[in-house]
Parts: structure tokens; C-alpha cells; sequence
């Protein structure tokens, strides 16, 4: 009591002011936020947020473009598209081509060989230099109009004074209500996972069980996209992934699992991890069986085969929920799927899932940020937009073999979400291309050499 | 991150570039966007190492020798200047521009420096030669391994031939030392004019002077 003696009158309003405040936000929190979540609806907010949005980024870009043109100078203009033109013409087309402008004899008594054949290997060597079509999958895909993010401009020269306090409007919306306001809902929604799930771990198996854990799932999913403010729109439900099947989508970034969980129940595969996520894998298996792997087990491909396979051939078990191109690629392209789990011979699910760059670009680029750096830049762009399309369930076919399978899905997906399809393995963003890429080339230049004398040439081409 | 790319390229040196390579502004800028993307290690040049990042040049059987068409005599790095200097070679003529100034020095993307570039492509040691060794290294490069083939084969000598033919389908259809070594005897038989077994420059320029080499060596701009 003697304490309270030593507080002058404003310090007590202060507290006064500061509980009032307090409880107005939590009340606002839970109504507008966290009840809806629980009950899977929405009131709409979120659209009307984004319209606004969209409006201001167009005004901003014409700001933007019309001080480029009264200062005379070029605007920089990403290269979103293709910078130069590539011929899709095969080795042996070119170099035919080649030989035939440099010689005036028929080409069926070609020679083996023209010093002018290297033009083909220079001029594509070097167009792979200026632009290829790989290593821009690994780097944020640039935007053609500013979202009022520092981090997406590249014409700051050109900002005009209303732009420049807009933007200030911004980081002060963003950081100083958007930020915290999300931070509290990804602490309340995971802690409610932990904690929930925990729970019901005591629970003997059952439906009830089941039943708990599902809604359970569902609601703390649910707070957490409104935690990263994502605005999801999902198509063609009615192809949701069932029980006993395998769901294959391709991978943006961590969040692409919250996405998709907040619409359904999936048994999550994984390596278990220390720390925080290690704490919540632990006691999400508690609830319901979700695949994680120790460290050491990764690397048995028979093991994790058999472990996927046994969960799928139990009906009663959610749908597993995996990313076949092992890591995150920028959302502008899919790559090559891994065969393991198309090999496993379960109806697969395939779901696209395109993000809309322009409010926050979802992208994890591993080599640049950690998860914790990562997350608070999610949090504090406008919005995650995404759609997510369910595509019709496929199944291996007749005489085609995991490789083709994988390459059909892969193809699907890439159509729907209008992403670009690669052949190029998304391990390329670490390790180094296989030699037998360029084994395959030399093959098809050594065919173009073929022999015209000699006993020697009895042997038949290629196998 | 292309975030910082052109507020680090000064006006300057783009109009620098400019005249030297006659590419456009907004080709330098994005030009430049590209090379800090390859620059992993964000100092201002590229090393060998950031080219082979590169996976559709890695597999390029001459992938090596166009990286090393980039880096001076002895250096490990070259920067941007150095980097649009050789990238400039690829310049469609007919980007030239009308007015020349009858001063300038040949531009970079004259048909003479196509030659050159693809002239020093396979004079590894750089005498201004090509001779039969360095001519026989790029047919191998291009053609791929298989001294494997050759090794086998003399293995087989006691067996009969069907047995080593079947062999040889199965290890592949690349070409042997001795035929490749026909054809680079073959080749400079034809090319060379001053017998001294070995191609010059100018003997060069001549066995190619009917190939389009405006045409197969420009690399077309989309903007």
C-alpha cells in the first residue's frame, strides 16, 4: 500500500487509460477476429481492405511513371518477362542451318565437321548468360507497378512529396498497428495449437478424437492466416483431397501449409526440428498422426516409403500433405517433382497455388533470410493474396512409370496456376547441374559428326 | 536482391557504356539487374564460379571456354564494363547505328570481332594460331568422353567382333581419338594456306567468309 502514496494522479489515469484501451482491443480482437475464426466465417473485411489497397498502388505507379517523364529519364522496368529472344530450334537444326550458309554443296555430303559449328555452342552459352531460365526462379519475382513497399522499388529518384508521405503513412499503418496486431494473433493461434492439442492427446482414439482434433486444427489454422492477414480464395472445393489420398502442391514458401490447412485436415510430413517448431510437431502428433522423421531416417527412401504407403492404406488417416519440389521456388515457375511419393501407388490430389505478388511477396529465399526475419516481413507487407485451385484427383496410368506420373501432375498444376513449367530440378538452387545433362548434348552433337568412311562406323546409332 | 540495381549504376557510366558497346539504356540497366543477380558474392564482379551457377551454361560442352572468354589475360574477376565488353560481341549489326563516326574504331559487334571472339574460343594459348592440339581439344569438348570405348576395346582384343560391337552400343556412340584426330587433320588440311599446319586468323576469316555469321552470332533484344 505504501507504494501507491509515491504515484501522482496522472500516473493512475495513465494505468486507467491504458486498461481501458487494453480491453476495447482485446474485445475488438476477439469479435472480429477470433470468433470468426473459429467458426470458419468472415465478414468481408479483408476484400474491402484489398480493393482499397489495389486502388492506391495504381495511383502510386501513375504518380511514379508521370515524375519519370517530367524529369526526362527512363524508368527502370523489371524484367519480369524475357529479356531476349531465344529460338526453340534443336542442335542439329542449327548447326545444319550453319553449315548450309557457309557451304554451297548439298547437304546430304556434308561434311562431318565446320569450324563454324561453335557458333551454336557460343550464341547459346551467352544467351544462357544474359537470361536463363533457371536461376531467376530463386530470387523474389520483380513487380511492374509499386506496392508502397521499400523493399519492391526501384525508382526511388522519382518519388514525389504526396508519394513519400503516403509511404510514410504506410510504414507507420504497417509496422505500428498491422505488425503487433499480428504478432498477438500468431502467438494466440499457436499457443492454442500447442496447448489444445495437448489436450486432447489424453483423449483415448476414437471418433470423438477425431472429431476434436480436426476442429481444433482448423480453428488455430484459421487465426493464424488472419495472423499473416492472407486473403485466400479457394476453387472447385468439391476436388478436396480424402482420406487415403496423397496431396501434391507447389512450394512458395512455410505458409503454403497453413494455407491449405486452414481449409482441411492434412497429415503433415516432415523432419522434426528443435526449438519452437519442434515443440509444436510433438504435440500436434499427439492429436492426430501426422509423419515426422528423425534426422536420420530422412535419408532411408525405403523407410519413408513404407511409412508414407502404411498411412495411406489406412482409410481412417487424414491425406498426407507434401511438396514435391523439396523447396521453394519463386511462385513464377514449377520444378521438377521428386518421384517418391508418386511412386507410392495412392490417388494424388494435385492443388495450385498461386500468390498475388502485389501485396506481399510470399517467396522464402533460404540464402537471404532465416525463418524468424522471413516471418516478420510476411507480417508486415499489406496482405498475403493467394488463390488456391483443388485440381481433379489423379492416378498412375497403365504402363507409365513414377517419373511421367510426376511430370503429368506437374504439368496440371503449372496450367491451372499459370506458372511456367520446368524440367530443371529445384536442387539446383544449392547443388550443381548433373553431368549427364551435358553428356546428352555432346551425344547429340557427336550424331552430327557421323562418319562418312571408314569400316569402323559398322555400329548403329545410339542406343 | 534486384532492389538496389539501378540507383547503384550511375548515369555516367550507363552513357560510358553506351558508346563503347552501343547498347541501349534500358539494355545496360537491365543488363546490370542481371549481373547483380549472378553476383552472389555482392562485390561488384563475377567470378568464374557465379558463371557455373549458371545450369544451362553448365552443361554447354564449351561452357568453360565461353566463361573464359570473359575474364582478361590472368584475373579471376571481371566487372560489369569487362562483363557488357564481351557481351557486346552478340550485337546484332544491324543495331549499328546509321551515322557512324568515320573515326571510331571498329565497334564491337563488327562481323571481324564475331570471328575473333569464336577465333579465340579455340586458340586456348593465344599465339594468334589454332593448331592441330587446340583444334583436337574442342572437337573432343564438344563431342564428349570415351576413352572408356577405346580402352575396352583394346581389352576385347582377343574376343570376336560381335562381342565388341555390342560393347561399344552399349557404352555409347561418341566419337574415337583416331577419328576425331581425321578430322582435325582434315579440317586444317583444308584451311590452312601457308603450310605451316596450323590456322591463322586471317585463314580463318576466310574458310568461314560465306557463313552468316551476322546472323548465328547476335543475340536479338526484346526491347
Amino acid at each position: 500500500m505504501v507504494l501507491f502514496l509515491d504515484f501522482n494522479p496522472f500516473d493512475n489515469l495513465l494505468c486507467i487509460l491504458l486498461g481501458i484501451s487494453f480491453t476495447v482491443w482485446f474485445t475488438l480482437l476477439l469479435v472480429f477476429i477470433i470468433v470468426p475464426a473459429i467458426f470458419g466465417v468472415s465478414f468481408g473485411i479483408r476484400q474491402l481492405y484489398m480493393k482499397t489497397l489495389l486502388k492506391i498502388f495504381e495511383w502510386a505507379t501513375r504518380r511514379i511513371e508521370r515524375g519519370a517523364k517530367d524529369k526526362n529519364h527512363p524508368l527502370h522496368k523489371p524484367y519480369s518477362n524475357a529479356i531476349i529472344a531465344k529460338e526453340p530450334t534443336s542442335l542439329e537444326e542449327e548447326i545444319k542451318e550453319i553449315r548450309r550458309s557457309g557451304s554451297n554443296r548439298d547437304l546430304d555430303s556434308a561434311s562431318e565437321f565446320e569450324m563454324s559449328d561453335i557458333f551454336y555452342f557460343c550464341r547459346r552459352g551467352v544467351e544462357s548468360i544474359m537470361d536463363d531460365e533457371v536461376t531467376k526462379r530463386f530470387s523474389a519475382e520483380e513487380l511492374e507497378s509499386w506496392n508502397l513497399l521499400t523493399r519492391s522499388n526501384y525508382n526511388f529518384q522519382h518519388i514525389s512529396l504526396r508519394l513519400t508521405v503516403l509511404w510514410g503513412l504506410g510504414v507507420v499503418i504497417r509496422y505500428g498497428f498491422l505488425l503487433p496486431l499480428r504478432v498477438t494473433l500468431a502467438f494466440t493461434g499457436v499457443g492454442l495449437l500447442v496447448v489444445l492439442t495437448s489436450i486432447i492427446g489424453f483423449l483415448p482414439n476414437g471418433r470423438t478424437k477425431n472429431f476434436l482434433s480436426e476442429k481444433v486444427h482448423l480453428m488455430c489454422y484459421r487465426i493464424c492466416v488472419r495472423a499473416l492477414t492472407a486473403i485466400i480464395t479457394y476453387h472447385d472445393s468439391e476436388n478436396k483431397p480424402k482420406n487415403g489420398g496423397i496431396c501434391v502442391a507447389n512450394h512458395t514458401s512455410p505458409i503454403d501449409v497453413i494455407i491449405l490447412a486452414s481449409d482441411g485436415c492434412y497429415a503433415m510430413v516432415g523432419q522434426i526440428h528443435g526449438g519452437l517448431m519442434g515443440v509444436i510437431q510433438k504435440s500436434m502428433v499427439k492429436a492426430c498422426p501426422h509423419i515426422w522423421f528423425e534426422r536420420s531416417e530422412v535419408k532411408d527412401r525405403h523407410l519413408v516409403a513404407k511409412r508414407l504407403s502404411d498411412h495411406v492404406e489406412d482409410k481412417t488417416k487424414l491425406p498426407i500433405l507434401i511438396f514435391p519440389e523439396g523447396t521453394c521456388i519463386n511462385n513464377t515457375s514449377v520444378m521438377m517433382f521428386k518421384k517418391g511419393s508418386f511412386e507410392i501407388g495412392s490417388t494424388v490430389y494435385p492443388v495450385a497455388i498461386k500468390y498475388d505478388p502485389r501485396f506481399g511477396d510470399a517467396f522464402w529465399n533460404s540464402s537471404q533470410f532465416g525463418m524468424v526475419s522471413y516471418l516478420l516481413r510476411m507480417m508486415s507487407s499489406w496482405a498475403i493474396v493467394c488463390s488456391v485451385w483443388y485440381l481433379p484427383p489423379m492416378s498412375r496410368e497403365e504402363g507409365e512409370d513414377a517419373v511421367q506420373f510426376a511430370n503429368r501432375v506437374k504439368a496440371a498444376i503449372a496450367r491451372q496456376g499459370g506458372l511456367v513449367d520446368l524440367l530443371w530440378d529445384g536442387g539446383l538452387k544449392r547443388g550443381k547441374v548433373k553431368d549427364t545433362f551435358k553428356e546428352e548434348q555432346q551425344k547429340l552433337y557427336s550424331k552430327m559428326l557421323r562418319p562418312t568412311w571408314g569400316p569402323q562406323n559398322g555400329h548403329s546409332s545410339a542406343p | 536482391m534486384g532492389s538496389r540495381a539501378s540507383t547503384l549504376l550511375r548515369e555516367e557510366e550507363i552513357e560510358e557504356i553506351k558508346k563503347e558497346t552501343g547498347f541501349s539504356h534500358s539494355q545496360i540497366t537491365r543488363l546490370y539487374s542481371r549481373f547483380t543477380s549472378l553476383d552472389k558474392g555482392e562485390n561488384g564482379t563475377l567470378s568464374r564460379e557465379d558463371f557455373q551457377r549458371i545450369p544451362e551454361l553448365a552443361i554447354n560442352p564449351l561452357g568453360d571456354r565461353i566463361i573464359n572468354a570473359f575474364f582478361p589475360e590472368g584475373e579471376d574477376q571481371v566487372n560489369f564494363r569487362g562483363f557488357m565488353r564481351t557481351l557486346a560481341h552478340f550485337r546484332p549489326i544491324e543495331d549499328n547505328e546509321k551515322n557512324k563516326d568515320p573515326t571510331a574504331s571498329e565497334p564491337l559487334n563488327s562481323r571481324t570481332n564475331k570471328l575473333l571472339f569464336a577465333f579465340r574460343l579455340y586458340d586456348l594459348d593465344r599465339d594468334d594460331k589454332i593448331s592441330r592440339d587446340e583444334l583436337l581439344q574442342v572437337l573432343r569438348m564438344m563431342v564428349g568422353l570415351n576413352m572408356f570405348v577405346s580402352q575396352v576395346l583394346r581389352m576385347m582384343v582377343g574376343l570376336n567382333m560381335f562381342v565388341s560391337q555390342v560393347l561399344r552400343m552399349m557404352v555409347g556412340v561418341n566419337i574415337s581419338d583416331e577419328q576425331l584426330g581425321s578430322i582435325a587433320d582434315r579440317t586444317i588440311q583444308e584451311a590452312d594456306q601457308n603450310g605451316d599446319n596450323s590456322i591463322s586468323f586471317n585463314e580463318f576469316i576466310k574458310v568461314l567468309e560465306k557463313v552468316d555469321v551476322e546472323q548465328k552470332m547476335s543475340i536479338r533484344f526484346l526491347h
